[in-house]
């Protein structure tokens, strides 16, 4: 909203008022996320991490990380699509998320082959998160085909779904759809894209 | 309709004016409680705020109420001293001219120092203000003019008296 302060020697009287140093406004967001943890009112908090895949936002509820985005998916959407699907209470803070931005940085430095997270499904249904459940049971370095995860999904005709399940996964990387290629050994379409998923297999191969 | 926006842009669009609302209502020392009691509050609430309702005057109704609690908690508890202990200053660098205004603000009678505050800092027209207030929106708006008024003596001696001392 626009001050109309009417009298512009008002807006000149009242003029040393307007001014917030950042640092002040910093230190009452910190506090008030963290009040708001405390009071189970924060349903979302997020934070952003650097990889070698470009910058990933990672979002949590209380039950666990509900949503992890490329840069290319733009995070101001990603947001606000979780504020009209989850919940707008959503602040950011990093505390939430510091397990995930560890394990995170692991995975990319070789040195983790699991995660270790709960995760919170809420965004994935049916056979969609059948297909997700599945996912982190295809060993780190392996792949399988989208013909095999729709056979252990309990669906084997069901191979264009598994498709989808791997292009809308909310969890990549940590939910591990970069692991499943096409049959004929190409790689098969990433969210993050081609390169990217090019980036992660290469990464597990090495 | 606009979809409502996550929580955290609200925080970055109108945490600034609602903190500067709050030093004129309550003072330097109390406005930071009273920002978060607002906020933490206006979180809580904010899933069954309607789409499309006038977010910063929402936030400027809650903060006018946690104000008054603030207010009314302190005078419940009385600590009467000679002189106003030392404190560091939270709202910048002392003589930068924030303080004075903060100073003259805080000698206002309530009613003139809030309706300043929520028509000149947060924009609300006197109609919302004299909701807020209680009574008409011609009292709102004489309240808000008397309280310039004021402002404009009570600085206007400050910077007197000031300039007797450097010319002493």
């Amino acid at each position: 909203m626009t001050v109309d302060h009417h009298e512009p020697d008002v807006s000149e009287l009242l003029a040393p008022l307007d001014s917030v140093e950042p640092a002040v406004m910093q230190r009452l967001h910190d506090r008030l996320a963290t009040a708001a943890a405390q009071q189970h009112t924060l349903d979302i908090a997020y934070r952003t991490v650097d990889s070698p895949i470009g910058k990933l936002l990672l979002a949590a509820t209380e039950r666990g990380i509900v949503r992890v985005a490329f840069e290319v998916e733009n995070h101001d959407a990603v947001l606000q699509l979780l504020a009209e699907k989850l919940s707008p209470r959503i602040l950011f803070s990093t505390s939430r998320l510091d397990p995930a931005a560890r394990e995170l940085d692991e995975y990319f430095s070789g040195t983790r082959h699991r995660f270790d997270l709960p995760l919170d499904f809420s965004l994935s249904r049916g056979f969609r998160l059948s297909v997700l459940e599945h996912l982190p049971q295809i060993a780190y370095g392996h792949t399988e085909s989208y013909a095999q995860v729709a056979l252990a999904a309990g669906s084997p005709g069901a191979v264009r779904a598994v498709g989808t399940a791997c292009a809308t996964n909310p969890l990549p990387v940590i939910v591990p759809c970069h692991r499943v290629v096409k049959s004929d050994g190409s790689f098969g379409n990433y969210l993050g894209g081609t390169e990217a998923k090019r980036t992660l297999l290469a990464l597990e191969a090495a | 309709m606009e979809p409502k926006k996550p929580f955290e842009l609200v925080v970055r669009e109108h945490g600034p004016t609602v903190l500067r609302v709050c030093r004129a209502v309550l003072g330097a020392h109390d406005a930071e409680d009273g920002w978060s009691e607002t906020f933490l509050s206006a979180l809580k609430a904010y899933p069954e705020l309607p789409a499309g309702a006038n977010v910063q005057a929402w936030l400027v109704t809650i903060a006018h109420r946690k104000s008054i609690d603030i207010v009314r908690a302190r005078s419940r508890q009385p600590l009467p001293v000679d002189e106003l202990p030392v404190r560091p200053s939270g709202i910048g660098i002392p003589g930068d001219g924030h303080r004075e205004v903060l100073d003259a603000v805080g000698q206002l009678p309530p009613k003139q120092r809030q309706a300043v505050a929520y028509h000149y800092l947060a924009g609300l027209p006197y109609k919302d203000v004299a909701g807020l207030l209680g009574g008409t929106p011609d009292a709102a708006r004489r309240a808000g003019a008397d309280g310039v008024k004021a402002l404009r003596t009570i600085l206007l001696d400050s910077s007197l008296s000031y300039v007797k001392e450097e010319t002493r």
